[in-house]
């Protein structure tokens, strides 16, 4: 058995490789050398680092590794993400039976028909963006004008907040995400989203309107404190990381031209290559994180009670035990098991609308702008390393 | 093959909605999963054990599959 006294193979976040799409290349020297290890993190402490599919899912579905950050030995990977996850928690980081109880309150709002039946409305927003982007113009930045705005709009829609304050909350959450943010910066950034989202939804006790913040004001079972705590949640992961996967999967795309031109040819194939592009791009580049409660066999590694467990699912996407020759991308491959949205019961809450906006974000643009290409050398576009979130700051493209 | 659900377990996240929607269905209240058909034919008994598969929180269990 394996003990917490092995030594830490590098510091985690490690340093990023030649591909920009890959995840750094230290972890998938771990997964295929150690696919259980430890790592150092920024404060000194240790962490386990786990990199195979099997072993992720192993853990994610343990009830005894727990999603509590508040409890002692929980792995942050850098002082602002530890204020971030610890400051105001949500259910994201709490246990059953508190995590079901607060998640069961939003399930309905995510399900299957209710997301598809928003299908005309998602499309009409792609469109009205589309238009504006085009209109009279050969170029623009794909993030500004269309991968970010697109999911903010919808969330905005869903949670009844005015898109207008986009600016605002789209600085807050840059603030959030940012792995260099002190721990200053982020209580501010917090408690300024926080008190906008709290008096957002006090005015929804007064004039109620169709949106998720209302609906939870009328259950009459929460503070507005803790609606508005929920509302940051939805709303930070409800335009982040749609607008970084769009992005990203549009360049991932020009890059394997071929892939793309099976794509335009096999419109119906969108679904299956939205999978895919999850799988290969994987942006949550940080981690999924987690504490043992009691100590635990994984894998024939013994992880002791009060230690951090750091599931890396982007390596785990790539696992050739999983998804033979996962390096590649692949767009005909069945790639539904991937780990992108997390699993176990914290799975990814949005992940049906996600999926909407994407195959919609992408299906649309591969119709209307057949001659889409990238407006500057592959090598000056900036990748979103130093986020929690990974991505491009910007994608300038033309048509 | 049999299928069993277990609403306790459910996370609502709607993979065997995606995989199956003729034996899988979410609950119109709060997206919990709810099962159409317990006993499916066996041209369905692949997306069903595709979705067993998919589901985070092992809702889905699986007798003589």
């Amino acid at each position: 058995m394996a003990t917490a006294e092995k030594t830490p193979r590098f510091t985690h976040p490690a340093a990023r490789g030649t591909c920009p799409f890959d995840p750094p290349p230290a972890y998938g020297q771990a997964r295929q050398e150690e696919p259980i290890s430890r790592v150092s993190l920024w404060d000194g402490s240790a962490s386990w680092l786990v990199t195979r599919h099997e072993d992720i899912r192993a853990v994610l579905a343990d009830a005894r590794f727990s999603s509590d950050s508040t409890r002692p030995g929980f792995p942050f990977i850098s002082a602002g993400a530890r204020q971030l996850n610890t400051g105001q928690p949500t259910f994201i980081r709490m246990d059953a039976p508190e995590h079901t109880h607060f998640r069961r309150m939003l399930t309905g709002e995510f399900m299957i028909k209710k997301v598809q039946a928003l299908r005309p409305e998602v499309q009409r927003i792609a469109d009205e963006l589309l238009d504006k982007m085009t209109d009279g113009r050969s170029g623009a930045d794909l993030v500004q004008e269309f991968a970010l705005p697109l999911p903010s709009l919808v969330i905005c829609l869903l949670l009844g907040v005015p898109y207008q304050d986009h600016d605002f909350f789209q600085e807050c959450s840059r603030v959030l995400l940012r792995r260099a943010s002190t721990p200053g910066e982020v209580t501010t950034a917090q408690a300024e989203l926080a008190d906008y989202l709290v008096r957002l939804t006090e005015t929804k006790r007064t004039r109620p309107d169709d949106g998720i913040l209302s609906r939870l004001v009328e259950r009459g079972e929460l503070s507005s404190a803790e609606i508005g705590a929920m509302g940051r949640l939805l709303l930070i992961a409800g335009h982040e990381t749609t607008a970084n996967m769009t992005a990203l999967s549009v360049l991932a795309l020009l890059r394997h031209p071929d892939q793309l031109d099976h794509l335009r040819a096999h419109p119906e194939a969108v679904p299956g290559a939205v999978e895919e592009l999850l799988r290969y791009l994987s942006i949550v580049h940080s981690g999924v994180t987690r504490v043992a409660t009691e100590d635990v066999d994984l894998g024939g590694t013994r992880i002791a009670a009060g230690e951090g467990v750091i599931c890396m699912v982007n390596t785990a996407n790539r696992d050739e035990r999983e998804f033979p020759g996962g390096d590649e991308l692949d767009l005909t491959r069945d790639a539904r098991r991937h780990l992108a949205f997390g699993f176990g019961v914290h799975q990814c809450l949005g992940q049906p609308l996600a999926r909407l906006e994407l195959q919609i974000a992408l299906a649309t643009l591969l119709r209307r702008l057949p001659g889409l290409r990238l407006a500057v050398p592959f090598e000056e576009v900036r990748f979103r390393g130093e986020m929690l979130i990974y991505g491009v700051h910007e994608l300038p493209v033309s048509w | 093959m049999l299928v069993r659900i277990d609403q306790e377990k459910c996370c609502g996240a709607g993979h065997c909605v995606l995989a199956a929607p003729d034996v899988f269905d979410q609950r119109d209240e709060d997206g919990i999963v709810v099962l159409l058909d317990a006993e499916p034919p066996a041209e369905l008994h692949q997306a069903v054990r595709d979705a067993a598969a998919v589901c985070p929180a092992a809702a889905i269990t699986l007798e003589r599959a």
